[in-house]
């Protein structure tokens, strides 16, 4: 009875009264926090990067990265509700990112989500990272519902999942080892163009010939949606050290743009060949990788001759965020979902 | 004056409320159990039970390090959401500081002890016969030298704290002054201590911003080290 009572109230509010949801997120090394109206309107993204310290060390060292988030996450969280105009006994739920991610990293902001939650009196919901960015889709489509497919590319993830319907997915396909983005990562630390790989790829591509080097488009046997990219890692990395052997000068740029083009191809087409086969006419990219120049053009190019419509976030919801989160939290926390004051900071926390 | 204490710098997870001069509550925990679970709840829990209105309380007092990394920051976490939530300010205590507290009005020297692993501790050196005198602030070194520190002071030392039971037989080897080891009810971390010392801190003026508190790790991240050790090696 309890729980029908609370259900009607809140059904009843989501009619009447706008909802606030103040978000946090800490997987990695973004200290952000956002103010997200009704699940599809950002009233503020304040993101606190930490790139430029963790690049003297080629990646993200976590100790670092934790104790950034300690240093600045009340600051973060004060200027989410300033430039919101509002202030936390506003906000209707505090959501945060609970995993995937590096655990010293995320149970900064877990702990602090919880004591924020615990002293303001309001709820607490738990956010998958992965979701968050699958969510952000939202914020600039508000056309976009599901069903639909999604391709979700960043540094630690590549996912290609149906979003049955708000906080409802099906895994396709997953990488077997590494993901997409730490391709991009480790390639570029090996033609010397440092961290952030991905970024730094992307720029030296553009000046590059695509068809320059031809590299393998792996395939996982009896897997048609899962990727595999440590094979196209170690060819990249022989054909530099034979050209190293053979004393040729490696071309950058032909390389990078090669190199580019084998991970977008077997993105572009495995994410495509879904929606055409399971019959899906909306295809959605996310993560931190749907930033890149490559995959963006590719994308569109191949849904518009499937007759596919493709979603994609603007760079600033494709990165580590908080407004995503809140978008998440919001379809989250109107759904009835709770988190207890023993949340715990989970690393390799499944989307289903 | 109500003052909250937290202490998660290790193993122990602790959590209490004092009113002035008596404790109201404290609920400690020495269980292997993450700190990011008992927590909050531990609080929650000794709240509803002494009907505390969290709005009352004055200040928050952190064992703000050093101690596990991760633990420091669960705790820092926790009071600095609170803080900002509850627009209270917080008090930084040193952890061993706060150790060396429990012994209060103890003729001996205290050393309060941390296991820091790769045979080091967290010490500290105080007396504590009416009120805290830092003799030697906290620091990170070795069981050897701090045993060898000791024996010049001359004095009879009471040792508290984690590091006991992993250092016991090399001080028990080494030390040529008469000493003690604290009882079970006292040899650990207490968020009371780290409430009743914050709170003389309070009355000092001695707090910051919920925004503006960092744990003290009195050690460098792994790869800083390493990396100031490469570099040290080039020049």
């Amino acid at each position: 009875m309890a729980q029908n009572g609370e259900e009607y109230v809140m059904k009843k509010r989501r009619v009447e009264e706008d909802i606030y949801i103040l978000a946090i997120e800490s997987s990695c090394d973004e200290t952000a926090a956002a103010v997200v109206k009704n699940g599809r309107q950002v009233l503020s993204n304040v993101i606190s990067s930490q790139i430029a310290l963790h690049t003297i060390y080629g990646g993200v060292v976590p100790e670092i990265a934790s104790r950034k988030h300690i240093e600045k996450i009340n600051q973060v969280i004060e200027a989410a509700l300033e430039e919101a105009s509002l202030k936390l006994e506003d906000m209707d739920a505090v959501a945060v990112t609970y995993g995937p991610g590096l655990v010293g990293a995320l149970l900064v902001g877990v702990a602090e989500a919880k004591a924020i939650a615990y002293g303001a009196g309001k709820p607490l919901v738990g956010v998958n990272h992965i979701e968050g960015h699958v969510s952000a889709n939202f914020i600039e489509h508000p056309d976009l519902e599901p069903p639909f497919i999604c391709l979700i590319v960043s540094g630690g993830h590549t996912h290609l999942v149906v979003v049955k319907d708000y906080g409802e997915y099906e895994v396709l396909g997953r990488t077997r080892d590494d993901a997409a983005g730490e391709a991009f990562d480790k390639v570029a630390r090996a033609i010397g163009l440092g961290y952030p790989g991905g970024p730094k790829v992307d720029k030296a591509a553009k000046e590059g010939n695509p068809y320059a080097i031809s590299f393998p488009r792996a395939k996982v046997e009896g897997a048609p949606y899962d990727f595999s990219f440590s094979g196209l890692k170690s060819a990249v990395l022989n054909h530099i050290n034979h050209a190293r052997m053979m004393g040729e000068t490696i071309q950058v740029p032909d390389l990078a743009a090669s190199f580019q083009r084998a991970v977008v191809d077997v993105l572009v087409s495995h994410a495509v060949d879904a929606a055409k086969e399971l019959g899906f006419d909306k295809v959605a990219i996310a993560g931190g990788v749907a930033s890149n120049s490559a995959l963006r053009a590719g994308m569109k190019e191949n849904c518009e001759k499937a007759g596919i419509a493709f979603y994609y976030p603007s760079p600033i919801y494709c990165t580590d965020n908080g407004a995503m989160i809140g978008v998440a939290g919001y379809y989250a926390y109107i759904n009835g979902v709770r988190s207890g004051w023993d949340l715990n900071a989970v690393p390799n926390l499944k989307l289903v | 004056m109500i003052i909250l204490g937290i202490d998660s710098s290790s193993l122990v997870a602790s959590v209490a409320i004092v009113a002035d001069d008596q404790l109201i509550a404290e609920y400690t925990v020495n269980y292997k159990k993450t700190h990011s679970q008992t927590l909050l709840p531990m609080f929650d829990q000794v709240a509803r039970m002494v009907e505390l209105d969290l709005h009352t309380i004055d200040g928050i007092a952190v064992a703000g390090g050093p101690g596990s990394f991760t633990g420091l920051r669960i705790g820092t976490a926790t009071a600095k959401g609170l803080g900002l939530a509850l627009e209270k300010p917080l008090i930084h205590v040193p952890t061993l500081d706060a150790l060396a507290y429990t012994m209060w009005g103890s003729n001996m020297l205290l050393c309060p002890m941390m296991d820091a692993r790769r045979n080091q501790v967290y010490t500290g050196l105080y007396h504590c016969h009416s009120g805290l005198e830092v003799v030697k602030p906290q620091w990170a070194g070795d069981v050897e030298e701090l045993v060898e520190e000791l024996n010049e002071m001359g004095r009879q030392v009471l040792f508290l704290g984690d590091g006991v039971p992993v250092y016991r037989q090399q001080l028990m080897n080494g030390l040529k002054v008469p000493y003690e080891f604290a009882p079970a009810h006292r040899n650990r971390q207490s968020a009371a201590a780290v409430a009743a010392l914050g709170g003389e801190y309070f009355k000092q003026g001695k707090w910051v911003s919920a925004s503006g508190f960092q744990p003290d790790y009195l050690r460098k991240s792994q790869a800083e080290r390493e990396r100031e050790e490469r570099q040290q090696e080039h020049e």
